[in-house]
């Protein structure tokens, strides 16, 4: 077990901090149907950490937990050395938590520009007066916000297509739009749900390189999800394995590896 | 120049203002059909209750007057005071943000992802009750608003035509004040929807709600918003319709000839609903000049229903309206 206020030294030699996120006893249901099962985890300053588990398992409502679209039945989520109230998605959002989803939520009729700007809204402070007249401090605002966002569309290579409406593009870049949107909020915690989902052996590649670069140049603390084992293994410093709404896993990919537990879940085990 | 000719230039440009006062209303429709989904058939009706309120608010009027003298068996009428017109505007705008707030509140916050014919059935509800509350509030007879906007003929206008075509043009002053207004409301409506942080989230929450909320965006605040914004362009087109043909009930079927403008100009384009409002302005100005003779008169009353209905016909998503493709 980590020590809960220090961090750890990953095999790579990144020093991963203290904890960010804590999920204490979580439990979620929809009517009788109990979809997380008192499950507890955290997510550490500057760390890669994966959410993984057979189709049903619960990870996207724990996703949904996390960024506040769910408010669980029991337990605590304490973010940052305090505990959370329950939240709505936006103020989640607003704490600095940002996400994707797994079918893509992007803002089909806007140009790619227009969508990755929309992730700055949370950034903006100048009031809607100032705004509308175009006032100094809110002509600061947009200058700098702009030049983020360019930075953010430069750093995930879609120059290219920056003034393209969304819904003209195809797949795989949509989902690196909306990587693209959550970075340009700055999140200090960025959620990814199945970001690798439905791509090609090409797209994945280039969609682990971005979230590793992600990870690496800012800092950011990535909690992601993904089915994909050999990407999840290859790319997170610690893994939770869930099965039918409960924690069967929790460890670095190499102790998940030899977890009876985990092997069963995912080969199946003979019952007598 | 032939007289008939000058006849109708005179005529189109009429048009064209009537059309600005069409555009004035629909553009309403289009704010809150872009950000929400909903077809709001109480646009009308919200027009008309800014502008019965703005007038009884000028006036000193007590509000619920018939009620409390029924209840009470007193007899008031008017406070002992009268509000100058740009405070009264103010208040009346303030009206019309509360309003915004208990409509979101009471009513379509508690319908988020229901069908849109469930959300129109709610909207029908809404002008149904705000009239009624309209007339209880104030009073059901006709009044005039007068909050100082010049009108009759313009002067100088018909002067310079008649010296230049020895034929003076009637247009009126009342109508170019609207015009000038409606342009600067246009003109603002787009910079805020292009530029403004609000103006970027409304766009972001007529897209997609769970993207809009995962960028941090309060789905609440910008249907308050919208409404507000929907209040705020129904008091102008109630002042500018109060101002011609007095505050009336009828005012509220104005937004009866919005749905034609909305039909040409497409349900979710703001350059539309201008368009549009201009094109059947003058369309109906123009018909019943040239036409109307031939078939008797009155096309006024159907000339903008059939052209809706010719452009259903051959192109369902008005002039700028967002073609919609469904994929397979």
């Amino acid at each position: 077990m980590l020590d809960a206020s220090e961090g750890y030294v990953t095999p790579d030699g990144r020093q991963i901090g203290g904890v960010m996120m804590e999920m204490r006893n979580i439990t979620l249901r929809f009517g009788g149907v109990v979809a997380i099962k008192d499950i507890s985890f955290d997510i550490r300053e500057g760390e890669i950490r994966a959410i993984i588990g057979p189709n049903g398992a619960g990870k996207s409502s724990m996703l949904n937990v996390i960024s506040g679209f769910y408010n669980p039945q029991e337990g605590e989520v304490w973010f940052r050395g305090a505990k959370r109230p329950p939240m709505k998605p936006f103020q989640v959002a607003r704490q600095g938590i940002a996400r994707t989803f797994q079918n893509i939520a992007l803002f089909e009729g806007m140009t790619v520009l227009d969508n990755v700007m929309t992730g700055r809204l949370t950034q903006m402070r100048s009031s809607i007066w100032a705004q509308a007249l175009w006032w100094g401090s809110a002509e600061r605002e947009e200058t700098e916000n702009r030049a983020h966002v360019e930075r953010v569309i430069d750093f995930l290579e879609i120059q290219s297509i920056r003034k393209t409406p969304v819904g003209r593009l195809p797949y795989g870049l949509k989902k690196r739009v909306e990587l693209a949107r959550a970075l340009a909020a700055e999140p200090k915690l960025l959620l990814l749900d199945e970001p690798m989902a439905g791509m090609n052996v090409e797209e994945k590649e280039d969609m682990s390189r971005f979230i590793l670069d992600v990870n690496d140049e800012f800092g950011t603390t990535i909690a992601l999800i993904e089915h994909d084992m050999g990407v999840v293994m290859d790319l997170s410093d610690r893994v939770v394995v869930m099965d039918y709404g409960k924690k069967i896993g929790d460890g670095t990919p190499d102790e998940v590896r030899k977890n009876q537990a985990v092997i069963d879940a995912y080969l199946g085990v003979a019952h007598d | 120049m032939p007289d008939q000719l000058l006849f109708a230039i005179e005529v189109t440009l009429n048009g064209l203002m009537a059309g600005v006062l069409y555009a004035l209303v629909a553009l309403g429709f289009v704010l809150i059909f872009k950000a929400s989904g909903i077809f709001n058939y109480a646009q009308g009706v919200m027009a008309l209750f800014a502008a019965l309120t703005l007038v009884g608010i000028m006036e000193g009027q007590v509000p619920f007057s018939h009620l409390i003298n029924a209840i009470f068996g007193t007899d008031v009428h008017h406070f002992a005071w009268e509000v100058p017109a740009l405070l009264a505007i103010l208040l009346t705008m303030t009206v019309m943000v509360a309003l915004a707030w208990l409509v979101n509140t009471l009513i379509f916050r508690h319908l988020v992802g229901q069908e849109p014919i469930i959300l129109f059935m709610a909207t029908i509800g809404l002008a149904y009750f705000l009239e009624g509350f309209g007339d209880i509030m104030w009073g059901s007879d006709i009044k005039t608003l007068d909050v100082g906007l010049p009108q009759g003929l313009n002067e100088s206008i018909d002067e310079f035509t008649f010296n230049l075509f020895g034929y003076g043009f009637f247009i009126d002053n009342l109508d170019i004040v609207a015009t000038i207004i409606a342009a600067i409301l246009v003109a603002a409506l787009v910079a805020f929807s292009q530029y403004t942080k609000q103006g970027r989230a409304l766009r972001a929450v007529a897209d997609d709600h769970q993207a809009a909320l995962s960028v941090g965006i309060s789905l609440s605040f910008i249907w308050v918003l919208v409404w507000s914004i929907a209040g705020f362009v129904a008091l102008v087109a109630g002042i500018m319709w109060g101002a011609k043909s007095g505050v009336q009930f009828s005012l509220s079927l104005i937004a009866l000839k919005a749905l034609p403008v909305l039909m040409l100009g497409g349900f979710t384009s703001i350059p539309g609903a201008i368009v549009g409002g201009l094109i059947i302005g003058v369309g109906e100005k123009l018909f019943e000049f040239l036409v109307g003779p031939l078939v008797g008169g009155a096309t006024e009353n159907w000339f903008a229903y059939v052209l809706a209905l010719i452009f259903l016909v051959f192109r369902p998503q008005g002039l700028f309206g967002e073609k919609i493709i469904e994929r397979v």
